[in-house]
């Protein structure tokens, strides 16, 4: 297990510096003056200079490579042209709101979609099965930002029991916080929830129609006994794929949804960075959700070794 | 004592009738064969017992095991009984046991789930049950997982998980085929071993005449759906009177007739021909090791000549096919037909590939199902530099069909519309098309029933004598090699152990080896074989 966890480490250490050498190499390859994309046409020759200078361009490409790369690993990203403050500083702030509701989102999704995959898998063909996979065909057709309009609609404007949009912040508390985060987190897990609970139940069939269940009911097993005992947590691989994807598409993909709700996300500052031209926050935030999901997969990788003994190596 | 007695039954699947009016009974002690070609009911027959039938089944009659009417039975009065009285042993042991939880707690499984005790009790009589196996503790300790051991040792602990409680029924289905011969003589005896030791009734289904002959007191013979006839082993073998079962009997120890003789002239030549494999590198900065799979092996065949290879899985007997065939390079050695290299350079030759065809195992797999049988027939015609178009493709599709005993018609037919015995008929036809020199027929019968084997082995004679052909005969089914191969080649971890003349290496085995695999390989008494080739 040790050797897999090291082996799968040396890979996630390897990716990310390939991801770092293309993220910085785009950027270098690209004709012409960075500081001359970031100002636009009509900017001054001395604010030019100021900027190629704050941008380190007067330097060679290696000595700029090391000098991005050893600041992140200190923490220190840059300094964001548009704002004026520290590359860190901004992404700390966004994370607050993006992780915690990529997590949340991630939760709700799960906690519907096992009970709901199961649930069908185990009445395969029987009226709750065809129910199932009918809402969850709904909740994969239905865009979510016109789900989320519609829940705010019912549930902050007529109901009022959210605000419509917004982040209270986490000096306001743990529950306020989580509560403006809700209706984003059930706009975002309602699709998830719907492709993962459809690979749940297709995976579980799957499952129960390999030989060792047969094996299972001859020991004396009831169906239910053979589904939870053995069959479960042999589905699981496919379904801790679309996990791990689907988490790290919550943490960068979420900025519809974070525009709908006016979160102050990651993929809000993406989108601002790249309509500002603010390359140095763009290229941080892309190597941070870069390592975002190379460490994903590489939790996923775990999680597939825990539940695989097959994938522990040889002992 | 009678222990199972099933009565006139019959089952339907979904309106199609399955079984009809299927009668046997097994007593306590007692070994009961089912005998009987695909789709002949016999595995629905054991299914019924254990009624693990898929949706849709209807069963009519009576099972009666040990005081219990089973087909009245509510299912989780079922669920008591199975694992419990009745057990139950499957045919593939690679895919029976959940690769996810160790063999401990899936023998100790059993145990916990009819009987209220601790799991250290459990685990106490999983270790036990493992033992009586023949899978002590201090080599197999139950904290392996299935993936650890070999396909044997594996069907070894779905039998102990069986046999855990002692049930007063075990059922095995086809329980041997999927191994090796010698593996398959171990299991085998181990079954018997455990049947007289607890007094355990069996009921062992088999496609195999030999080895239920071997191995049953009483044997049930099974076509359609309906027992066709059943007695005492030694007095039904001896006295079969259904038509049915007499094919059975000639089939099962078939010999096709063959006219042409070889040439001397040799047509293969393979000469010190080394394949190694890397294996994973041990340690993160450890170099990778290599595996040899063929190891110095070298042989002709004659032209117009029958070889036989023959060797246990694992062996290098597929690896020294992928070499001939030029798909893999070798590390050493050379391979010549007639004089010229499967392999010039690092590229394989193409002169030399239209002059060799394959045929392999899977009648189902090794088709493309979205292609008509005429554009799958014609694959070959790839391998040459002007293929026949238009009016010759077809002649050339319809003449190589018609040549396996099928019709120019089915060349617009898609696969599926066929038969297992069929499709290897096509296949043949496929191998044929480009006329090549050599086949090479990779376990191309092993996966037919008897009868249809019976008549696909008439038809290689009866092409090789037609055309000339020379085959490369690989197969596992020493039977089956005795029938049809002039000369015989034994494979071990390799290397080849022993070469010679068929019947001279079948009746005078020289190596320990082939002894072994000889002994091991289940055969009907002398005089059952002599009454099967007068049919």
């Amino acid at each position: 297990m040790l050797r897999f966890a090291l082996k799968r480490l040396m890979s996630l250490v390897v990716t990310l510096w390939v991801a770092s050498l293309v993220i910085f190499l785009s950027l270098e390859v690209v004709p012409g003056d960075p500081a001359a994309f970031m100002l636009g046409l009509n900017a001054q020759e001395d604010t030019l200079a100021a900027l190629r200078d704050e941008l380190g361009l007067n330097k060679g490409p290696v000595e700029r490579y090391t000098d991005w790369v050893g600041g992140m690993l200190v923490g220190d990203f840059g300094t964001s042209y548009t704002y004026r403050t520290p590359v860190s500083r901004m992404i700390l702030d966004r994370v607050q709101v993006s992780l915690p509701l990529a997590l949340y989102a991630l939760t709700l999704s799960t906690l519907i979609a096992f009970p709901a995959g199961i649930w069908a898998a185990a009445r395969r063909g029987k009226p709750t099965d065809i129910v199932v996979m009918g809402i969850t065909q709904l909740g994969v057709a239905i865009p979510n930002f016109w789900f989320a309009m519609l829940m705010v609609l019912v549930f902050a404007i007529n109901l009022r029991w959210f605000n419509a949009g917004g982040f209270a912040g986490w000096d306001a508390g743990f529950f306020p916080a989580m509560k403006s985060l809700t209706l984003p987190a059930i706009a975002l897990a309602l699709p998830q929830a719907s492709i993962l609970a459809r690979v749940m139940r297709s995976s579980l069939l799957d499952t129960l129609n390999e030989d060792f269940i047969r094996t299972a009911r001859a020991k004396g097993l009831s169906r239910r006994q053979a589904l939870w005992r053995h069959a479960l947590r042999n589905a699981l691989i496919p379904v801790l794929t679309i996990i791990g994807l689907q988490f790290a598409f919550l943490l960068a993909g979420a900025i519809i949804i974070e525009n709908v709700f006016f979160l102050p996300g990651l993929g809000r500052l993406v989108f601002q960075a790249i309509s500002a031209r603010d390359l140095i926050v763009v290229e941080s935030v892309v190597m941070l959700l870069v390592f975002a999901v190379v460490l994903v997969n590489f939790l996923v990788d775990l999680a597939y070794a825990a539940v695989d003994p097959r994938l522990r190596g040889r002992r | 004592m009678t222990l199972l007695q099933i009565d006139t039954l019959s089952l339907d699947i979904r309106g199609t009738p399955i079984l009809r009016d299927v009668s046997l009974s097994v007593d306590a002690g007692q070994i009961v064969g089912v005998i009987g070609e695909s789709g002949s009911g016999k595995s629905m027959t054991a299914f019924s017992v254990m009624q693990l039938l898929p949706q849709g089944s209807v069963c009519s009659g009576r099972i009666s095991l040990s005081g219990h009417e089973i087909l009245a039975l509510s299912e989780d009065h079922l669920c008591r009984l199975r694992g419990n009285d009745v057990s139950m042993v499957f045919q593939e042991p690679m895919t029976a046991l959940n690769p996810l939880k160790t063999i401990g707690e899936q023998v100790a499984e059993t145990i916990l789930i009819h009987e209220r005790t601790t799991a250290e009790d459990a685990r106490k009589r999983a270790a036990e049950a493992l033992r009586r196996v023949e899978l002590p503790q201090d080599r197999f300790p139950l904290s392996r997982y299935p993936h650890e051991l070999s396909g044997g040792q594996r069907q070894r602990v779905v039998i102990a998980m069986a046999i855990a409680l002692r049930p007063k029924l075990l059922i095995a289905d086809e329980p041997t085929t999927a191994l090796d011969v010698t593996t398959q003589a171990e299991i085998l005896t181990l079954l018997k071993r455990l049947v007289q030791e607890d007094g355990m009734g069996l009921l062992m289904i088999s496609h195999d005449l030999a080895v239920v002959a071997d191995m049953a007191d009483h044997i049930v013979i099974m076509r359609r759906g309906e027992v066709v006839e059943q007695g005492p082993t030694q007095t039904l073998l001896r006295g079969m009177q259904h038509p049915y079962s007499l094919a059975l009997l000639a089939a099962s120890d078939h010999v096709p007739d063959r006219e042409g003789t070889p040439q001397d002239t040799p047509l293969l030549r393979v000469r010190d021909v080394v394949r190694d494999y890397p294996t994973p590198r041990k340690g993160l900065w450890g170099k990778p090791g290599t595996f040899r799979a063929v190891d110095g092996v070298s042989f002709d065949i004659r032209r117009g000549e029958n070889l036989g290879l023959v060797g246990e899985s694992g062996c290098g007997k597929s690896t020294l096919t992928r070499a001939i065939l030029g798909l893999e390079e070798v590390q050493a050695g050379t391979i010549a037909l007639d004089g010229e290299p499967v392999f010039t350079g690092h590229r394989p030759n193409r002169a030399v590939r239209r002059r060799m065809q394959v045929v392999f195992q899977d009648p189902y797999g090794s088709f493309n199902p979205r292609h008509k049988v005429a554009r799958l027939v014609c694959e070959p015609f790839h391998l040459l530099d002007d293929p026949p178009t238009g009016a010759a493709r077809d002649r050339a599709t319809a003449g190589a069909l018609e040549s396996v005993g099928l019709s120019a018609g089915d060349a617009d037919k898609y696969i599926h519309e066929f038969s297992g015995g069929q499709r290897q008929r096509i296949a043949i036809a496929r191998a044929l098309i480009i006329r090549p020199d050599l086949i090479i027929l990779d376990e191309a019968v092993s996966a037919l029933d008897v009868s249809v084997r019976a008549q696909v082995l008439d038809l290689l004679a009866d092409l090789s004598d037609r055309f000339g052909l020379t085959y490369l005969f690989i197969s596992h089914d020493l039977s089956v090699v005795r029938s049809i191969t002039d000369r015989v080649l034994v494979m071990q971890a390799g290397r080849i152990v022993e070469q010679g003349e068929t019947e001279r290496v079948f009746a005078d085995p020289q190596h320990g080896y082939t002894q072994q695999l000889i002994a091991a390989a289940p055969q009907l008494p002398d005089d059952v074989r002599k009454l099967a080739h007068e049919h």
